[in-house]
């Protein structure tokens, strides 16, 4: 089907646009013409000058400088990481791995190692005066149950510690042993408690299977309240010492340890 | 005759097609050279190996292991380079003392730079007291990106939260928006500072300072996403919660056997 002769050409339409365009722009008072050119030249210089000075990678991750992260990553490092001792010193770090140390890195004691693994620094740090093991040692409250501590005002006051303590293999005074040597924390807390003396056999029967398969072969627990009463009833057979209470009427909705700890019991 | 063939006009339906088949032709290089240009960016911009969109990054810290000896914040110091004067730190240390009246005192004597000393007599006794480190949570929604006016800090593919310290204007917005307390003004660029997690060490597959410096490994670095990191085998073994939860920061470092009275 053929279009009709009269259809005007597409540069005849852009004219009568431009023509209907300039009727209604002449139609608004001259102060609003001028308003509208001042704010479509504002608002263009605006767009045109933007990119200028926003940086082409802005927005690229998301609303930031994607450079930042290039630039924040390209830092130098000090610390070489627990990986680069080894390569050189692999007789001291081998002692160490086995040692009570294994969990602290070299730079701990040693300060920031990569310049000296870059060759640019000969010799590092080795702390070895009397105040600096004792930033970990020295005794504080606030410190975790069985963590290693001691008073450095009456420990030896005189001596270094590394005149007694080799630094990268430190032995306590006694190795644990038995039970201890798995159940760290547990010994710890009972070494401090009235049950000091009990020894872990007495409430856990333990085979000698368990030392070998530890999780299939469990100790034994004590379940109800006559075991605590073989000691602490009042007509129990034991020393005298020893903290009473009637099994009968003492909160008897409870077994024992459900007020009391048994590794650490206190009493109200 | 067709008025097609002489090229006087067009029809609706050539215009359309033609214009389409042009667009399309115009459009698929432009596609194309973005989204390699957006691959060369990303190897550019870290180095070839390390990919931000591959990551995301937490950390967790065991109350239980914390001894309060500052190495930690000796060695972001150190590392990181922040002013050597107290009360700029990127992470510190705080000790907690929760007396029988129930009552709590923290102190952080100089951000624990060098350990803590005994501590005077208190008026009651003290029913708990332990060490809790802190440093900039990383929170996955973190309200000091939304607060900053110039897009001068921002949180990365890998879930750090950054400063762009060309784009801080050190108004100081941000510090006021963190709940944590862990951002402040740098005096020497007169920038806001914080903790990054290093990222400078972990582009270069190496773990943060203060977690290389810490000899009670109370401090656990690894991927928040995947099923095998040191960090979600920490998180599944232990019960961990975050600082603040009730305002849904969503932070990324997580704390084991931390006490009611942290916040």
């Amino acid at each position: 089907m053929e279009e009709p002769e009269d259809t005007p050409s597409f540069r005849e339409r852009i004219r009568n646009k431009a023509h209907d365009f300039a009727a209604v722009w002449r139609k608004f008072p001259e102060q609003i013409q001028r308003l509208v050119i001042v704010f479509v030249v504002v608002v263009g210089g605006f767009v045109w000058v933007r990119p200028f000075f926003i940086p082409s990678d802005f927005g690229e991750y998301g609303h930031y400088r994607a450079s930042a992260l290039e630039e924040e990553a390209a830092r130098g490092i000090l610390y070489a990481g627990h990986g680069a001792c080894i390569d050189c010193h692999d007789d001291i770090v081998e002692i160490k791995q086995a040692s009570f140390h294994k969990d602290v890195g070299c730079e701990v004691c040693h300060g920031p190692a990569f310049a000296h693994t870059e060759g640019e620094l000969d010799e590092l740090p080795a702390p070895r005066e009397r105040g600096y093991c004792p930033l970990c040692h020295e005794y504080l409250p606030s410190r975790p149950t069985g963590f290693p501590q001691i008073i450095s005002a009456s420990h030896n006051p005189m001596e270094a510690c590394i005149s007694c303590h080799e630094p990268h293999d430190p032995v306590p005074p006694e190795t644990p042993r038995d039970c201890d040597a798995c159940h760290g924390e547990i010994a710890n807390t009972k070494a401090l408690s009235r049950h000091v003396n009990i020894a872990c056999v007495q409430c856990h029967e333990t085979p000698e299977e368990h030392k070998l398969r530890p999780r299939e072969v469990r100790p034994g627990m004590p379940m109800g309240r006559e075991f605590c009463g073989e000691c602490h009833a009042e007509d129990a057979d034991s020393d005298k010492g020893i903290p009473r209470i009637d099994l009968a009427t003492h909160e008897e909705r409870y077994v024992c340890w459900q007020c009391h700890y048994p590794h650490l019991p206190e009493v109200n | 005759m067709d008025k097609t063939e002489k090229g006087k006009t067009f029809r609706r339906r050539d215009f359309l097609r033609s214009a389409l088949v042009s667009l399309v032709s115009l459009a698929a290089p432009a596609v194309l050279g973005a989204r390699e240009q957006m691959k060369r960016l990303q190897s550019w911009i870290i180095g070839e190996d390390y990919d931000p969109f591959q990551h995301n990054w937490g950390m967790a810290i065991d109350i239980n292991k914390c001894i309060g000896c500052g190495r930690c914040v000796q060695a972001c110091k150190t590392e990181n380079a922040v002013p050597d004067s107290p009360c700029y730190f990127r992470t510190w240390v705080e000790r907690y003392h929760i007396f029988e009246d129930g009552s709590v005192e923290v102190d952080s004597p100089n951000g624990a730079i060098a350990g803590f000393n005994r501590e005077a007599k208190f008026d009651q006794n003290v029913m708990r007291s332990f060490f809790v480190p802190k440093l900039c949570n990383q929170c996955d929604n973190p309200p000091c990106v939304q607060v900053c006016p110039v897009g001068a800090t921002f949180k990365t593919p890998d879930g750090v939260v950054l400063i762009d310290p060309d784009y801080c204007i050190g108004c100081g917005y941000c510090i006021q928006a963190c709940p944590y307390g862990a951002r402040f003004i740098n005096p020497e660029t007169h920038t806001v500072d914080k903790c990054t997690f290093c990222y400078h060490r972990l582009a270069k597959g190496l773990a943060p300072a203060c977690v290389e410096a810490c000899p009670t490994q109370a401090r656990i670095f690894g991927e928040v996403d995947q099923k095998s990191s040191p960090l979600l085998r920490f998180k599944r073994m232990n019960k961990v919660g975050v600082l603040k939860p009730a305002l849904n920061t969503e932070p990324k470092v997580y704390y084991a056997n931390l006490d009611m009275e942290v916040n």
